[in-house]
């Protein structure tokens, strides 16, 4: 195997630890790299965010000390209020719900780091994803490069991590092949069990630390107290989905296709059945509700397409699709149509938001992604946005 | 595993340099400690007793602080009672600064002004600025000029618009990053004229300068034991008779009921044989560091032409020991990490948060934009730097500040960065 210059991002948590720490034990030249997100981060943890803390970052340090590599701080901050948080804010002002950590994986770790990296000698990113990079097997030769060896030595496809609950190639599948070719993910035939297990073996303190979830740069959790601190209140009504007001609410921003909790619409519907947000639309303000049933899609248009491998003909071809991080795939046909990704699901989704990543697979192997900008039934009188 | 007794531990630990180690040109960051003076720790260690006690173990060791008082006293040009032993050099500014600013503040008018420099080191500057937040002084920083100097005019010009309200001055005597020698005696003659405290922090003045507290005509000044060969966590704030700040630590009593806390004798022992060693070799040290900083900054000039000297020409107004550079269109933790991985220890100069460079608020001072303050480098000269060390910067320097424009220019707006790479294309479509 080749040794390779890596940078590891660390993030102070028990995944980029053990990455890291596998990588540098395969021979690899590596150096530890924590990523300073946040213009004035806070001192320590709250909740379960895990990242962007001064206590996070003395973890990654501790880490590397431990493994034994050299460390330092990027400050991304610029970078990453510009590309994800400004970003997230205006998708949720367009009525979209975004996935921050897609976007930081697409804008930050393998494009703003990765190019740096490169730019200064190294030859690829390790991160502590849960997601493999198998190598395409050489018909000639043969060969099968593993986990360590980077994309570099090969063409690699990403596929789904060995522990299906903590698998992250959902959250990856914005990834061009150009950038998988730079990354390296040394824990994709991992469980957690195993890599929190190997922490401890190793030596490193963040063995026991909580997994982290919720957004990283909103401190208390609070989404929509985060969103009206930036947006501003924009009171507008909720309607049924026969066209009654039968609320109001104080930002459309505030919810999210599919959403049943925290709408405050005091009477039950007619039918005395709850009642779920149907659509928003950010231009009147207005957030439209209704029975379940009413939001099953079959029909969904993805913008922006990325592929992890070569980028298929025009041809319609037969995938499975993944609609939200750890939500389940449908079998569906997939063709692109003057630019955008047209998809149609075997059975109907439900509560399919706009904004959320559209993953495209075969088996356990990522083929791309789009951004889902529409949605409808194909045998509904009219598409769901339409629908009064 | 790293392993920590690793044969060039050993002998960094030794203050030796073993063939084919690190380069470290870090000097004003801490310097190995001499041979004697870490003799002189151990032996010390080996040995019971309180200073503040009154048995004999207590007497002895009060005896080996007292002589090693009288050592730094005779070495920095003041009376043994002048010597306030301190933590280090934080700890002395600190004690300096809040200290003769709290004193000031009895009597029918309060005097609220405090002047310093706006390049002074985070220890004195921070203290004004908690002092102008929390403790209701009126902040004036002072400005320098584009090489860091202070002109006494200036400080007069301050002082004059109403004396009677000046709590302290503060200018440190030769500048951590840039290097620059201000004209303290001058400065604290003016502050005299006006019999205003005058405090100087003279830790990267030591040792390569003639400093004596006698002869600056200085109120106060700030020197430290690892800068100059001695331990890490002894320091003395130099303070002259009859000057009584209010105390930053209670407790004890000791050091003139101005600094509580046991003195630590082993560390004060290894401080005094560093100054003395370093008092006595310093002319001759300050000579020869000087001719290897004089032959880096000429290397570094003619392998990157457009990198910029920062700072006061070699010479009387700047440190021997010190080359500080911008190089433009690079970023200064990007040239560290490539130096660091080619084993050459360096410094940006200016202070970390949370491992995140900042802009040095020094540069920044002198009139440097934001872009030159950020693609800096300060190597700084010692006891065991040689030539070797000059040579070795001088085979890296030149591909490390190349890849680190290379990278500075991959970050660039989308537009540019397309033609970049395969990479940065996907990256910016």
């Amino acid at each position: 195997m080749t040794a390779l210059r890596v940078l590891a991002a660390m993030s102070g948590g028990v995944d980029s630890a053990v990455a890291a720490a596998r990588a540098a034990e395969a021979g690899h030249e590596v150096t530890g790299v924590h990523l300073a997100l946040s213009a004035n981060p806070t001192s320590y943890r709250t909740g379960a965010r895990g990242c962007c803390t001064l206590e996070d970052a003395r973890d990654a340090r501790r880490a590397a000390d431990v493994i034994g590599i050299p460390f330092y701080v990027w400050d991304m901050a610029e970078r990453f209020a510009a590309d994800v948080v400004d970003d997230f804010v205006a998708e949720y002002a367009r009525g979209n719900t975004p996935n921050p950590c897609l976007r930081c994986n697409e804008k930050i770790k393998f494009a703003a780091v990765l190019d740096r990296a490169v730019a200064l000698g190294f030859d690829a990113v390790c991160t502590g994803h849960h997601a493999r990079l198998v190598p395409v097997e050489d018909r000639e030769s043969g060969d099968s490069a593993g986990p360590l060896a980077g994309g570099l030595t090969g063409q690699v496809r990403l596929a789904r991590s060995a522990d299906p609950a903590k698998d992250q190639s959902y959250v990856l599948g914005v990834l061009t092949a150009a950038q998988l070719s730079r990354a390296m993910f040394p824990l994709g035939d991992s469980t957690k069990v195993q890599v929190r297990a190997e922490a401890a073996r190793r030596g490193l303190a963040v063995a026991e630390k909580p997994d982290s979830h919720d957004v990283c740069f909103i401190a208390d959790g609070d989404t929509q107290g985060f969103l009206t601190s930036k947006l501003g209140a924009s009171p507008g009504p909720i309607v049924d989905h026969d066209g009654q007001v039968v609320g109001s609410h104080q930002g459309s921003y505030g919810f999210t296709i599919g959403q049943r909790r925290g709408l405050r619409i005091g009477s039950p519907a007619a039918d005395g059945r709850a009642r779920y947000v149907l659509d928003i639309e950010p231009v009147s303000g207005t957030v439209r509700v209704g029975p379940p049933e009413l939001l099953d899609v079959d029909e969904i248009v993805a913008v922006r397409p990325v592929w992890s491998g070569r980028a298929p003909s025009s041809e319609p071809m037969a995938a499975e699709v993944q609609l939200r991080a750890h939500g389940e795939t449908f079998p569906a046909t997939c063709w692109l149509d003057d630019g955008s990704l047209r998809i149609r699901l075997e059975r109907p989704a439900r509560g399919v938001a706009r904004g959320q990543a559209a993953v495209l697979y075969d088996g356990d192997t990522v083929l791309g992604s789009g951004t889902i900008s529409q949605t409808a039934l194909a045998d509904a009188a009219l598409p769901v946005s339409a629908r009064s | 595993m790293v392993n920590l007794e690793s044969a060039s531990d050993r002998h960094k630990a030794a203050g030796r340099l073993a063939p084919g180690t690190p380069v470290y040109l870090d000097h004003a960051a801490t310097t190995p400690m001499l041979p004697e003076a870490l003799a002189a720790m151990v032996a010390e260690l080996v040995h019971t007793g309180n200073p503040s006690s009154l048995h004999n173990a207590g007497r002895r060791a009060r005896r080996v602080v007292e002589e090693s008082r009288e050592q730094i006293a005779l070495a920095f040009g003041a009376r043994p009672s002048e010597v306030v032993f301190t933590s280090g050099g934080t700890e002395a500014d600190n004690l300096a600064v809040k200290g003769l600013f709290w004193a000031r503040q009895s009597g029918p008018r309060p005097r609220r002004r405090v002047l310093a420099t706006a390049i002074e080191h985070h220890a004195v500057l921070d203290s004004v600025q908690w002092l102008g937040e929390h403790q209701n002084a009126d902040v004036e920083w002072l400005s320098v000029d584009s090489a860091g100097l202070l002109s006494p005019e200036v400080l007069r010009a301050a002082i004059e618009r109403d004396p009677d309200s000046v709590a302290l001055v503060s200018v440190m005597w030769a500048n951590n990053e840039v290097g620059a020698v201000q004209p303290i005696t001058r400065l604290a003659e003016v502050a005299a004229e006006f019999g205003i405290p005058f405090h100087s922090d003279a830790v990267q003045a030591a040792g390569q300068l003639p400093v004596s507290l006698a002869a600056s005509g200085a109120t106060a000044l700030t020197v430290t034991g690892h800068k100059i060969g001695g331990p890490v966590g002894a320091g003395a704030l130099l303070l002259a008779r009859g000057v009584d700040p209010v105390p930053v630590l209670h407790g004890g009593g000791q050091e003139r009921d101005v600094r509580s806390g046991t003195l630590d004798t082993a560390a004060i022992r290894a401080f005094a044989v560093a100054v003395e060693h370093a008092t006595a070799r310093r002319d001759e040290h300050a000579a020869r560091i000087g001719q290897l900083r004089d032959n880096l900054v000429d290397r570094i000039l003619s392998i990157v032409p457009d990198a910029i000297l920062n700072g006061p020409a070699p010479g009387e107004h700047r440190l021997p020991g010190n080359a500080h550079f911008s190089f433009p269109g690079c970023e200064g933790d990007a040239l560290l990490m490539l130096l660091d991985a080619k084993g050459v220890a360096c410094s940006t100069g200016s202070a970390c948060t949370a491992g995140v460079a900042q802009p040095s608020h020094v540069l920044l001072a002198m009139g440097a934009d934001k872009f030159r303050a950020r693609g800096s480098l300060r190597f700084t000269f010692g006891r065991t730097s040689t030539q070797a060390d000059v040579d070795a910067l001088g085979t890296v320097i030149g591909e490390v500040v190349e890849r680190a424009r290379r990278a500075v220019r991959q970050a660039a707006p989308p537009a540019a960065a397309s033609q970049a790479g395969p990479i940065a294309a996907a990256a910016a479509s």
